[in-house]
C-alpha cells in the first residue's frame, strides 16, 4: 500500500451502515460483534430493571374487575358502558355476530346462564333481544382510571396521609439531625488536634463493623427505657449517628484549608461560628451525598420501624403498606395504588439526582 | 475505610492561637475543651445505640425469661446456646430443638452463596458493559441503579405483583404456550425467586462500585494490549480482573455481610414461606425476639450474637485482604 492510499482511506472513511450508526462506538469508530452483545445484554437490563415497576404502575390505573382478568391486559381496558332509557345503572355494550355474519352493538341487560339479554341501544323500543354468550364480545376501550388513588386517599379507613406525615416526619428530621451531628463530630476530629480525638473516631468507626440486625434487642430496650417504643422519636435517634457519615464529612473537611479558619480567629469569630458560617457552607458537596443516603435509607427503613412502631398511629408508608399486603383480603386496587404514591418520591428523587447518587457511591465506595 | 489509613492523616489546631473570643459556652469551658463540645452529641447516640447495644447483647444471651428489663432477667448461663445448638443430629433441622433455627441457618447457607456468586457475576458483567464506550451510557448507568432506590417493602410487593397465579409471568408464559407456575407457592421456586429478587434489587450497588474500580484502571494498559492485538477474553483474564482484584475483595466482603442480613425484601415477599423455605437467619432473631409470644429475648440475643461472629470473622478477612492488596 502507497502512502497515497492511507491518505485516501483517512480521508474517506468507510460509511457506516446503519446499525453501526446506531450501535457504532462514540467516536465513529467501526462497531465490533462485542458492541452488539453490549447494547444486547443492556436493553435486555433495561427491561428488566424498569419493566416490572412500569406494570405495576400501570397495573394501579385499572380498575378492580380488569385487574382480575387473566391473561392480564397489557394496558388499563374498561368494558364501554351506555346509558338505556329505563335502566337505572349504565349498560356494558357487546359487538355481537349475529347468524348472518353481521357485528351489531348491543348492550347487555342480564346474563342468563349461556345466553344474554341484550337491547340495542339505538332502538330501545325494540325490545330484548337474546344472544349466545359466545358470540358476544365486549367492548372494550384503554383508559386508565385514577379511581383507585381517590378510593385510596378518601376512604375513611385508610390513614394514609398520617403514614406519609409519620414517613415525611423521620425522613427530614433524621436526616437533619444527622447532618448537623455528623458535621458537627466531623469538624471536631478534622479541624483540632486534641488528647482523645483518635479514641473517639475509633470507636465510630467501629461501630461500621456492628451490623443493626445483630443489636435489634438490645436497642429495642435503650428505646423502651427512654420511653420512645410506639413514638417516631424511637426510630429517628438510632440513626443519626452514622459512621459513614462522618467519615464522608471528615475526609472532606480535611481539605478546607486551616488559614480560613485561622483568619476568622483573627476576626473574633467563636468556633461555633467558624464551623456554621464557614465549614459547613464550604462542605455542602459532601454534606449533600450524606443527605441522599440518609433519606433513602430513612424513608426505605423497615426493620426498625416494624419493632419500635406497634401502634398503627405511628406506622410508616412502609409498614402500612406491608401490613396492608398481609390483611385477610387483599385489595390489590388500593395495594398497587399504594405501592405506587411510596415509590412515587424516590422515582422524583431519582431523576433529578441520579448523577450525584451513582458519582456519590462510586466516590465513598461504602454505604 | 481502613482506620489506620484515617488516622495518618491528622488535621491540627494552630499552635499559636490568636486571642480567642470568649463568648457562651466557649467562655465556660475554654476553647481548648470545644472539640468535645462538637463530639458529645455523635458520640453519646454512637455509644447508646451501637457499642452499648452489643455488651447488652451478650448480657441478654445468657439471662432467661421473656422480662425486657434487665433486673427482671434471671442468670441462666450458656442455655440459650445449648438450646439453639442443641441437635440429634446436625444435618436434620427436625432433630433439633429449635428445628427453625437450623432451617433458617441452612436456607442462609445456601442462600448468601448463591447469591453472593449471581450478584457479583451479573454486577460485574454489567459494569464490563456499562465501561465500554457506548451511546446513552449515562442513561444505562441509571437503569441499574434504579431498583436500588425502590423501598424493600415496594421491591417486594412489584414482584409478588407479577409472580402470583395471575401475574403476568404467568400470562407470558401462557402467551406462548406454556402453563404458569405459582411461583411463590412451591418452595423450590419461591426459593429461587428470593434470591433473584434480592439480586434485582441491590445489583445496582455493586455494579457502580465495580465500575468505579473498572474506570480507575488506566486505559493505555488496554492501549498496549491492542497494539499485541490481544484477544477480549485474553485482555479480560490479564489486565481487568488482576486491576480489579481489591475492588472486587471489597465488594465480595461486603455483598456477603449484607446478604447475611437480608430481611425486608423477603418478610413481605414470601413472608418466610411457603413452611419455612425462604425463612433467613434476620428473619428468625426477629420472629424469636419481637414477633412470637412470648418473646424469648435470650434466645434472639443469642442467635444474633452467633451472627455477628460470622460477620465479624468477614470483617477482619476484608481487612486483612484489603490491606494485603493494598501492600501489593
Amino acid at each position: 500500500m502507497t502512502d497515497l492510499d492511507d491518505i485516501r482511506i483517512a480521508r474517506n472513511p468507510p460509511t457506516p451502515s446503519l446499525l453501526g450508526l446506531i450501535f457504532g462506538k462514540r467516536g465513529g469508530r467501526k462497531a465490533d460483534w462485542t458492541d452488539y452483545v453490549t447494547y444486547g445484554y443492556l436493553l435486555l437490563g433495561l427491561v428488566i430493571m424498569f419493566a416490572p415497576v412500569l406494570w405495576l404502575v400501570i397495573s394501579s390505573f385499572k380498575t378492580p374487575a380488569n385487574l382480575q382478568d387473566f391473561p392480564p391486559t397489557l394496558l388499563p381496558v374498561t368494558t364501554e358502558t351506555v346509558s338505556v332509557e329505563g335502566f337505572d345503572e349504565p349498560l356494558p355494550l357487546y359487538d355481537v355476530r349475529t347468524e348472518d355474519g353481521e357485528t351489531i352493538r348491543l348492550a347487555q341487560i342480564r346474563r342468563v346462564g349461556l345466553n344474554a339479554q341484550m337491547i340495542d341501544p339505538a332502538n330501545p323500543g325494540a325490545g330484548r333481544i337474546v344472544v349466545k354468550v359466545a358470540n358476544a364480545e365486549p367492548v372494550r376501550k384503554i383508559r386508565f382510571t385514577i379511581n383507585n388513588y381517590v378510593n385510596l386517599l378518601t376512604t375513611a379507613g385508610a390513614d394514609i396521609w398520617r403514614y406519609v406525615y409519620n414517613s415525611l416526619f423521620i425522613t427530614v428530621v433524621a436526616t437533619a439531625i444527622t447532618l448537623v451531628m455528623n458535621s458537627m463530630a466531623a469538624f471536631a476530629l478534622s479541624k483540632y488536634r486534641f488528647r482523645g480525638s483518635t479514641a473517639a473516631l475509633t470507636a465510630i468507626l467501629a461501630t461500621l463493623m456492628i451490623p443493626a440486625t445483630v443489636v435489634l434487642v438490645p436497642v429495642y430496650l435503650i428505646v423502651a427505657q427512654l420511653g420512645l417504643v410506639g413514638s417516631l422519636w424511637g426510630v429517628i435517634l438510632p440513626t443519626v449517628a452514622t459512621p459513614t457519615g462522618v467519615f464522608l464529612l471528615r475526609q472532606y473537611m480535611l481539605t478546607i484549608p486551616d488559614e480560613l479558619l485561622e483568619a476568622a480567629r483573627m476576626d473574633h469569630a467563636s468556633e461555633w461560628r467558624i464551623f456554621w458560617r464557614i465549614v459547613l457552607p464550604l462542605s455542602s458537596p459532601a454534606l449533600a451525598v450524606v443527605a441522599i443516603f440518609s433519606i433513602l435509607s430513612r424513608w426505605n427503613d423497615f426493620l426498625l420501624p416494624l419493632i419500635v412502631l406497634n401502634n398503627r398511629e405511628s406506622f410508616t408508608l412502609q409498614l402500612a403498606l406491608a401490613s396492608f399486603q398481609t390483611e385477610f383480603e387483599i385489595r390489590y386496587d388500593l395495594l398497587l395504588a399504594m405501592t405506587t404514591l411510596t415509590a412515587l418520591p424516590l422515582a422524583f428523587a431519582f431523576i433529578f439526582l441520579q448523577r450525584y447518587i451513582t458519582s456519590g457511591i462510586a466516590s465513598t465506595g461504602i454505604k | 475505610m481502613h482506620p489506620g489509613r484515617v488516622l495518618a492523616n491528622v488535621a491540627t489546631l494552630p499552635a499559636r492561637l490568636v486571642e480567642p473570643v470568649m463568648t457562651g459556652v466557649q467562655k465556660t469551658i475554654g476553647i481548648k475543651r470545644m472539640p468535645w463540645i462538637f463530639l458529645i452529641p455523635n458520640l453519646t447516640a454512637v455509644l447508646l445505640f451501637a457499642l452499648l447495644p452489643v455488651f447488652i447483647n451478650i448480657f441478654y444471651s445468657v439471662t432467661g425469661s421473656d422480662r425486657l428489663y434487665p433486673t427482671d432477667r434471671p442468670f441462666i448461663g450458656m442455655a440459650n446456646y445449648e438450646t439453639l445448638l442443641d441437635c440429634r443430629n446436625y444435618l436434620q433441622p427436625s432433630t433439633c430443638s429449635r428445628d427453625l433455627f437450623w432451617r433458617a441457618l441452612g436456607n442462609s447457607l445456601v442462600f448468601v452463596p448463591t447469591q453472593v456468586v449471581l450478584m457479583i457475576g451479573i454486577s460485574l458483567l454489567t459494569a464490563i458493559c456499562l465501561n465500554r464506550e457506548i451511546r446513552g451510557r449515562g442513561f444505562f448507568r441509571g437503569v441499574f441503579f434504579f431498583p436500588v432506590m425502590l423501598s424493600p417493602v415496594v421491591v417486594a410487593l412489584t414482584w409478588q405483583w407479577i409472580l402470583q397465579r395471575n401475574g403476568a409471568l404467568n400470562g407470558l408464559l401462557e402467551a406462548v404456550g406454556l402453563s404458569g407456575i405459582n411461583w411463590l407457592v412451591h418452595s423450590d421456586t419461591a426459593f429461587a425467586w428470593a434470591v433473584a429478587v434480592t439480586i434485582w434489587a441491590h445489583m445496582g450497588f455493586y455494579t457502580i462500585i465495580l465500575l468505579a474500580g473498572l474506570q480507575a484502571i488506566p486505559r493505555d494498559v488496554y492501549e498496549a494490549a491492542k497494539m499485541d492485538s490481544a484477544s477480549h477474553w485474553r485482555v479480560f483474564r490479564r489486565i481487568t480482573l488482576p486491576l480489579l482484584l481489591p475492588v472486587l475483595l471489597v465488594v465480595f466482603v461486603l455483598c456477603v455481610i449484607r446478604s447475611v442480613q437480608t430481611f425486608d425484601e423477603l418478610y413481605v415477599l414470601t413472608g418466610g414461606g411457603p413452611g419455612s423455605a425462604t425463612m433467613l437467619m434476620v428473619q428468625y432473631i426477629y420472629e424469636v425476639g419481637f414477633a412470637a409470644q412470648p418473646r424469648n429475648f435470650g434466645l434472639a440475643a443469642a442467635a444474633s450474637l452467633l451472627l455477628g461472629l460470622v460477620l465479624l470473622v468477614f470483617t477482619a478477612l476484608q481487612l486483612k485482604l484489603s490491606r494485603s492488596a493494598r501492600n501489593d
